[in-house]
């Protein structure tokens, strides 16, 4: 009797779940496989290296995206962390308007937003014509790997702040208290409590830009210079241009999904050996 | 240290949105005391223990800490410590880096850092519990954390904020015990806040009772129990039977129809007053031979007492008595001049100390109340 | 210390905001430009309704997302309560994991793959090359809807009270029964706000339907096309509507909720 009741659970389970693993094996698992087929298969069929292999001239686009996207990371946390902690100590009602502000640019497409931000800053942009009005010099604002991680960070800062204030707003007052009731100054409560208590949404904000950021390609193309272009205007490229090659395109794929596989897997580390701070609050 | 005072709140206000929270307290707390404020929620017990602890400031009058004024000294550099009504324990950290807390901040040589936390955790039961998480803790094991991360700092003055509200009546008990141990043990100074009336008599050297951001009374429990100094305190501390009544002359009082000898003095001629009669101190005798006479309402068999309402001339008595009675049974009531203590009337005459809509659920479940 | 804040708080707020004042400023340009001024006028709102070619592309905007958002809402929602249901610890974080997927992966990522996907299996069992179209976009948009409906509707399902299932039961309700009177009003809220972020991200995309949509073009991807030349004020006063349409929402429902919340204290 228990067995057969246990069945036919298991059966409901199954039933109620197809649809959804049929769904997911196809255009979730199955494409990363596609993916993985193009990178390392020939024309005909066999297996080959070459695609990776030509690779190789891509070094310094992979690395550059690397090295954009980290210090896009960073400046983004700098920004977004002490933005929380003021958002924090405002009253309530202040809060949900504060935060109102922050999401609403998040609802704006991206490239709109990218293109108004180049329109300001253009050469012949509204800052430097504002500059000549009341007669200084032009400014070279665009074009420039900072115009391309000013871009990023002005697009993705949101994604950072919205979880480091989740986590923040969070903190039990009492525990800011008894901090300070133990001999806490502002700084110490802020290095001795607030930040090991918050490392969660600093963890998740640092995915959130991440993994944009090191696969963008319109911010870059559109703000940066020549010697500017990164992983995600590669891919583009060799898709959407005349000669595309869909082998290189998947190859460099699998690169970024690499890269961000690995930088999963630190972050996850980095959150978990922190004393246990990682999924407290 | 002057006049023995380690604690000194002079004229001290304190308002939130106009409303007024202290009223220009005035209180003292000897060295090594055993304080308690002990009110219902909204008296200002826990507002007057922060500004102690330095989290608020008030807006008029001054603290002050040995002799010297602290209104403007942030918490951080106080010689207080406080234990925090949910206890407040740091979740990021273990039990020993909780303890050890304060000593890092202080900058403590990392070598003192190990025996100090041990034995803290010894004083309070805790060994061996160093690498546990708190939030793996129990409640009682959680307070006895609070207690040692506080103390280990070997504060002045140990500030606790309804510190067992939290504990069910079992563990609360068995900590009301070793709070008082903690205390001879350190000879620290410990200010407690509570709403339990049992709690703050059993475990305190002195209430201090509070109603309406005042205090009503200051004393030691045995006098605050045998002398309330008004109906409110008379009501709150046990059961109190509070009758109007005319103090006719020294030692003789005129209430329910009846003159009583008994031992209070100083009052003028047929004053108004209250009269509090405890009810365990009711003498049940009777009818004919009575000072007056009641007719029983209502019986409740509570186990080693009887607790009866007894309706006297209208006005509802509470009687306990170890003799079973039974409802609409009517009785005679003997009193002991001892029995019969006169207040003078107050704010609170005729709000308390009726039994006539009484019953168990009315008469409040103190936990049921939060923290102003 | 709190001036300071307040300043950087308003700095920030300002560098954020400048380039969407100057979207809505030019929105009402005179001229044909976007960085210098000339005059004030509605004539890009009044192209914006006349222009045909719009209008076919806002047509297929509004059909792809409401139908990528119903469907992904039916499927998430089977999909949650499946996973609701999964007792095996390892088949519910595989699960899990698979569904994370769409939310981690690059949406550059997400794209591509299925856009190797429809050609390699367009060429392989269509026997065509050209297969991307409004099929493709649309299952596009569904798989990376799915995860939000999903993770919108599981908390709920998970906060639920399993005793109100049983007690329906004992009252005899059978399964099915059960599930539609008990679990699912509770669920509603979740369902709703999964939609309306299905909705939104659909509307929102351009990565991803720039990889899946060939010759079917909906805004986003005519946006990506329109940004990389001088782009044309209709742009501006289009998302200058969005833009003033959304703060107003959002301002609606905050003053709402800190109203209610006032409420409440007193």
């Amino acid at each position: 009797m228990k067995s057969k009741s246990k069945r036919k659970i298991s059966l409901g389970s199954v039933f109620i779940n197809a649809p959804y693993f049929v769904w997911a094996a196809l255009f979730i698992i199955i494409p990363l496989g596609v993916v993985l087929i193009y990178a390392f298969s020939d024309g005909e069929g066999g297996f080959t290296l070459s695609n990776m292999a030509s690779l190789a001239d891509y070094g310094g686009v992979i690395l550059r995206s690397l090295w954009y996207s980290v210090l896009a990371t960073v400046i983004t946390l700098l920004i977004a962390y002490p933005f929380s902690y003021v958002v924090c100590r405002l009253r309530p009602a202040s809060q949900k308007i504060a935060n109102m502000f922050v999401t609403l640019p998040m609802w704006i497409n991206l490239l709109i937003k990218t293109y108004c931000l180049s329109s300001l800053m253009d050469g012949n942009g509204l800052i430097n014509q504002a500059l000549a009005a009341i007669g200084f010099g032009r400014l070279s604002l665009m074009n420039n790997t900072g115009a391309v991680i000013f871009g990023m960070v002005y697009n993705y800062l949101p994604y950072m702040i919205l979880p480091i204030y989740n986590v923040m707003s969070k903190i039990d007052v009492s525990l800011l208290e008894a901090a300070e009731d133990l001999g806490c100054s502002t700084a110490a409560r802020v290095r001795r409590v607030v930040l090991p208590l918050t490392l969660p949404g600093i963890v998740s904000g640092i995915i959130m830009v991440f993994v944009p950021s090191v696969s963008t390609f319109y911010i870059s193309a559109k703000m940066g210079g020549t010697g500017d272009f990164m992983i995600g205007d590669l891919i583009e490229g060799q898709i959407h241009n005349q000669n595309s090659n869909l082998p290189v395109a998947a190859a460099l794929s699998t690169v970024l999904m690499a890269i961000i596989l690995v930088s999963m897997l630190i972050l996850n580390r980095f959150s978990k050996t922190d004393e246990g701070g990682s999924m407290l609050v | 240290m002057k006049n023995g005072n380690i604690v000194e709140l002079k004229n001290v206000t304190l308002s939130f949105d106009g409303e007024k929270i202290l009223d220009s307290l005035d209180l003292s707390v000897r060295d090594g005391e055993f304080v308690t404020f002990l009110g219902r929620s909204g008296c200002g017990k826990t507002t007057t223990l922060r500004i102690i602890a330095g989290f608020l400031t008030p807006d008029e009058g001054d603290v002050f800490f040995d002799g010297v004024r602290i209104n403007d000294v942030p918490p951080y550099k106080r010689p207080v410590n406080t234990i925090f009504q949910r206890y407040a324990l740091f979740p990021h950290l273990n039990v020993f880096e909780n303890v050890a807390f304060g000593l890092r901040v202080s900058k403590t040589p990392k070598e003192e850092i190990g025996p100090k936390v041990r034995d803290m955790l010894r004083l309070v039961n805790l060994e061996g519990y160093e690498t546990r998480k708190v939030t793996k803790l129990s409640g009682g094991q959680q307070q006895r954390v609070a207690i040692a991360r506080a103390l280990v700092n070997r504060p002045k003055v140990l500030l606790l904020d309804e510190p067992l509200s939290a504990l069910d009546a079992k563990l609360r008990k068995d900590m009301q015990v070793e709070l008082k141990r903690i205390q001879r043990e350190t000879g620290i100074t410990f200010i407690f806040v509570t709403h339990d009336q049992e709690e703050a008599l059993s475990m305190s050297d002195t209430v201090v009772v509070m109603e309406n951001g005042k205090i009503q009374q200051i004393g030691a429990p045995v006098d605050i129990y045998n002398e309330p100094k008004n109906a409110f305190v008379a009501d709150f501390i046990g059961e109190s039977n509070i009758i109007d009544g005319i103090m006719n002359k020294d030692d003789t009082v005129t209430f329910a129809g009846h003159t009583f000898v008994c031992v209070d003095e100083g009052f003028a001629h047929d004053e108004p007053v209250d009269v509090v009669i405890r009810p365990e101190d009711v003498d049940i005798v009777p009818p004919s031979e009575g000072m007056v006479k009641g007719r029983i309402t209502q019986a409740t068999f509570k186990g080693d007492y009887y607790e009866l309402i007894v309706d006297v001339r209208g006005f509802k008595w509470m009687v306990q008595t170890t003799d079973a009675y039974a409802e609409d049974q009517t009785i005679g009531i003997a009193l002991d001049p001892d029995a019969i203590h006169v207040m003078h009337k107050s704010e609170f005459s005729g709000l308390y100390g009726d039994y006539s809509t009484f019953s168990d659920d009315m008469d409040g479940d103190p936990e049921a109340d939060d923290e102003e | 210390m709190k001036t300071l804040g307040k300043v950087f708080m308003g700095i920030v707020y300002a560098v954020l905001y400048a380039p969407l004042l100057v979207m809505v400023v030019f929105s009402f340009n005179g001229a044909k430009s976007t960085t210098t001024m000339n005059g004030f006028s509605f004539r890009w709102y009044a192209n914006l309704f006349a222009d045909r070619a719009m209008r076919g592309i806002l047509a297929n905007t509004l059909l792809v997302s409401v139908c990528a958002a119903v469907l992904a809402t039916v499927l998430g929602v089977i999909a949650a309560y499946g996973i609701y249901r999964i007792r095996s610890k390892p088949l519910k974080s595989a699960v899990n994991t698979v569904t994370n997927i769409p939310l981690v992966n690059p949406d550059i990522i997400t794209g591509v793959s299925l856009m190797l996907l429809f050609t390699f299996f367009g060429g392989l069992v269509l026997k065509r090359t050209a297969v991307l179209g409004f099929a493709t976009l649309l299952i596009a948009h569904i798989t990376f809807d799915t995860p939000y409906v999903i993770l919108n509707v599981l908390p709920r399902l998970y906060g639920s009270d399993a005793s109100l299932y049983e007690a329906a039961m004992d009252l005899g309700c059978t399964k099915t029964r059960a599930f539609w009177r008990v679990v699912f009003p509770g669920i509603v809220p979740g369902i709703f706000s999964g939609f309306i972020m299905a909705f939104t991200l659909s509307l929102d995309d351009f990565i991803i339907s720039y990889y899946t949509n060939g010759h079917y073009n909906i805004l986003a991807t005519s946006l990506y096309t329109a940004v990389k030349k001088p782009i044309s004020p209709e742009y501006y006063a289009l998302y200058s509507l969005i833009f003033i349409t959304i703060m107003l929402l959002l301002t609606a429902v905050n003053v709402l909720e800190i109203r209610s919340e006032k409420k409440k204290l007193k």
